[in-house]
């Protein structure tokens, strides 16, 4: 029975551990600025625990095997424990787990304490029962009001936000479905939801922030490679959640000129 | 002393009712809870099979439950969660085990308080049928997950299920949570107030620590979701705002103004994290007890053990906030979250140690509740090591709310405490009902059960890491999730398998239970209490005398001794031990 579970428990390990080392599923391929980092500090955790992971599992299979009961007279060894190890093993711990947190640290620092750089690209992200919505600014680099009172979700964009047309700053703003980025600029988010709470989490961009009805959450990212990605929500938000998903569209600085353009020109 | 006495001179009832349904034996009362929680299990795990299924078959047409919607796969999930963390992993260690074992460790006649403890079996009782009528209303059970985050959970027009449901389903909560208030004031005045003679807090068995400090835990935890809940029923019921701002649902305005959705992030998870601790504490009581006793050596690091509960119990109130790195929280604040939750890994750390330390050098008798006892570690250590990834703020960046974060409280919280749950029905059903369980059986359920679980739950952490979100319904909307299928279609099959293995479970305990090999007073030869006195012991636990403790819990192997074991009341060994 000791050598079954010796067995089976290095069995486990080694499998478990192969699907990570051969990284059969991984990451999805990062496009952001801050995606290398966080990457780096997802490896360098994943190595120091998967070593871990590996010695204690061996250990405990190896442990009882070699201490099974062997059915002789003889007694187990009496002993109440080993104060020294005790400290050893706690303060390996701790500077193990704290130093990875200190190691982590300044990557979050960098994402979520600065406000967004001067000539980042306001977009605003709605989040409602079940899609997303994306607002640009328009020539005059203004949001312009929106009102509870004008939402109505059956007619989709402008409406479905609220847009008050009545607002001259909300004349040029442009409503869609789409997010559309130019590559290598910073965007300057902000973070909005109607009606319950939805997470906007775009896999590739390492990027994930709830959208809470109440609060304007400011984020900024930077997309880097030219390509359509997923956006998903990430926060139970009812019977659609599953489906709420959108596109980010990052193109070039050129396409993306353009296309906010034809977008504004539509309006006129 | 003298008042519990006093209050336990009654004699043993002789009615049917009195002596079995409303009984004030702590043993009945234990057995009562074990049966809830029993019955609560196969609920839960019926559900996740049901979850299981309709991810990978959203089309299917299933025998009795008919297709599945999307939105019932949602209730289902809310079920699934509730009653597996409230009415099993909360209500078997803890009110089961925890009632019918803390008592007779401590050599106490029974619990401070009888009448307490039947009305908070009772309580429990109740909050469970109500949680169950959820099912049954107009709209179905709620489908705001257990976590239950307004404003989702705090309208009636957010989806189906948040009508009359999402009420009971509070409600249900609520009166839990008082329940555990009563169970958890009775096992501290027990453990403080009727230890037998010799019984130092320092002498107590491990087991006693763990209900003790989860009691604690429970004091100072219940009372805040209790709170919390009765301001979500006034939100849903009465028209303030105490959770929810200015909302438009589907067009409409709602009529809330100015309160806040993270209100309830906050109370929830103050309440949240430390039950976490509420349904792991009792079992690494139960696996420190057990490797000990069938390693045949005394636990490694007593007080280590001790002081490693007590910090995980203190620091498990400061690490609420590691659930809301990605909530709209104070991102400075996600600093002094990470790291206590970090330190956290320290002590747990230290018990891994232990119990390895325990086993070293000891003679290990493979008996099914040790191979338990063994699978807790190994599945303690894989979800344990997931935490530091989560812990960090920067990782929770890509993996909140995604199937790793899944994978990782399922190890950890869930299965591990279950299978706590199952080493101590081995160990203990033999002193409850008098008869051994099967070997055989035993062991052919630890090792699809052990198997099984790994190949669930391992899978998932790759498909957090691949970016799969948690609860949703089908793979299908999303494109980056369909290379993603096979990996989830492998996961329904192992769950369908494992699943039906723990029908072994239920066959070797009710076939023990009246038809297995008697057990003798002692049969796993082993130190505490509860082996000092009848099988099963009788109303008083002692018939008619208060053992007297000389030795601390884990004498084995004592050198001189005449056998490998000394009990707690055996003389005193002379080599005192070195804690």
């Amino acid at each position: 029975m000791g050598l079954a579970l010796l067995a089976v428990i290095w069995l486990i390990t080694f499998v478990s551990a192969y699907f990570f080392i051969a990284k059969t599923w991984w990451l999805p391929t990062g496009v952001a600025a801050a995606a290398a980092r966080i990457d780096h500090q997802f490896a360098f955790t994943y190595l120091v625990m998967g070593i871990v992971f590996v010695l204690a599992q061996c250990s405990l299979g190896y442990v009882v095997w070699k201490y099974r009961d062997r059915g002789d007279a003889s007694k187990a060894v009496y002993s109440h424990g080993n104060t020294n190890l005790e400290i050893v093993w706690t303060v390996l711990t701790a500077i193990l787990f704290v130093g990875l947190n200190l190691m982590g640290s300044p990557i979050w620092a960098a994402e979520r304490f600065q406000p967004a750089e001067e000539g980042a690209l306001p977009v605003e992200v709605t989040g409602m029962q079940f899609a997303w919505y994306f607002r640009y600014t328009g020539p005059d680099g203004k949001f312009g009001l929106t009102s509870p009172k004008l939402m109505d979700p059956s007619s989709g964009s402008e409406a479905a936000i609220g847009l008050d047309t009545s607002d001259p700053a909300a004349k040029d703003d442009v409503v869609t479905g789409t997010m559309v980025l130019p590559v290598n600029r910073q965007v300057d988010l902000t973070l909005r939801a109607v009606d319950v709470i939805h997470s906007f989490f775009v896999p590739n961009f390492r990027f994930k922030q709830d959208a809470v009805p109440g609060l304007a959450i400011h984020m900024h990212f930077t997309p880097n490679q030219i390509g359509d990605y997923e956006i998903a929500c990430a926060e139970l938000c009812g019977l659609g959640h599953y489906k709420m998903h959108g596109v980010v569209k990052v193109v070039s600085q050129e396409d993306f000129q353009k296309w906010l353009t034809a977008r504004e020109a539509e309006k006129q | 002393m003298a008042t519990s006495e006093i209050v336990h001179a009654h004699a043993a009832p002789q009615g049917f009712i009195r002596k079995y349904i409303f009984s004030l034996d702590h043993k009945v009362i234990g057995i009562q809870y074990f049966l809830l929680a029993l019955s609560a299990v196969w609920v839960g795990m019926v559900l996740s099979l049901l979850m299981r299924i309709h991810m990978i078959w959203p089309q299917a047409n299933l025998p009795i439950f008919g297709h599945i919607q999307p939105e019932t796969y949602l209730s289902i999930l809310t079920m699934h969660g509730t009653i597996m963390v409230f009415f099993v992993l909360t209500t078997a260690p803890q009110g089961g085990f925890g009632n019918y074992f803390l008592p007779i460790q401590i050599g106490a006649p029974d619990m401070a308080f009888p009448v307490l403890n039947m009305l908070s079996f009772w309580t429990t009782f109740v909050a469970f049928m109500i949680m169950l009528a959820a099912f049954f209303v107009n709209g179905g059970a709620p489908l705001h997950g257990w976590t239950g985050y307004p404003p989702l959970s705090a309208m009636q027009s957010t989806g189906p299920g948040e009508g009359l449901g999402a009420d009971l389903w509070i409600t249900s909560i609520a009166i839990f949570c008082a329940a555990s208030l009563m169970g958890a004031l009775n096992f501290i005045t027990t453990t403080l107030d009727l230890r037998a003679k010799g019984m130092s807090m320092m002498r107590m068995p491990l087991t006693v620590w763990s209900w003790f400090i989860t009691a604690i835990l429970g004091l100072l935890a219940f009372g805040v979701l209790l709170s919390a809940g009765i301001l979500l029923l006034m939100d849903r019921n009465l028209g303030t705002s105490f959770y929810v701002p200015l909302v438009v649902v589907n067009g409409q305005i709602m009529g809330h103004k100015g309160g806040s959705p993270l209100l309830w992030q906050h109370l929830f998870w103050f309440f949240g994290h430390p039950e976490v601790y509420i349904a792991i504490v009792p079992g690494m009581g139960v696996t420190s007890q057990l490797l000990s006793t069938f390693s045949r050596k005394p636990i490694f690091g007593y007080k280590a053990m001790v002081y490693a509960m007590l910090s995980i119990g203190f620091l498990g109130f400061m690490v609420w906030g590691h659930h809301m790195f990605m909530s709209g929280m104070n991102p400075w604040s996600a600093f002094a979250f990470s790291i206590l939750t970090m330190c956290i890994g320290v002590p747990s750390a230290i018990k891994t140690f232990n119990w390895l330390g325990t086993i070293w050098h000891g003679k290990v008798r493979f008996y099914t509740p040790m191979l338990f006892a063994v699978g807790f570690v190994s599945l303690f250590v894989s979800g344990g090591l997931s935490g530091p990834f989560l812990a960090q703020p920067t990782l929770d960046i890509p993996l909140h709310d995604t199937a790793f974060v899944v994978g990782h409280f399922h190890l950890i919280m869930g299965v591990a405490a279950i299978f706590g749950i199952f080493a101590a029905t081995y160990y203990w059903v033999p002193k409850m009902f008098g008869r051994m369980m099967n070997e055989t059986l035993g062991k052919i359920h630890f090792w699809f059960t052990f198997v099984g679980t790994y190949t669930i739950f391992m899978p998932m952490h790759y498909l957090g890491m691949a970016g799969q979100p948690r609860r949703y319904s089908q793979f299908t909307e999303v494109a980056y999730l369909q290379h993603l299928i096979p990996l989830n279609r492998f996961i329904t099959y192992a769950a369908i398998i494992t699943v039906s293995a723990q029908v072994v479970f239920v066959i070797n305990l009710f076939w023990s239970m009246f038809k297995g090999p008697r057990a003798s007073d002692n049969p796993w030869e082993a130190t505490t209490l509860e082996w000092n006195t009848t099988t099963p012991p009788p109303h008083d636990n002692f018939g008619g005398h208060t053992p007297v403790v000389h030795n601390g819990p884990y004498e084995y192997g004592v050198p001189g001794a005449a056998r490998d074991y000394v009990m707690q009341t055996d003389p005193a060994v002379s080599t005192s031990p070195a804690h």
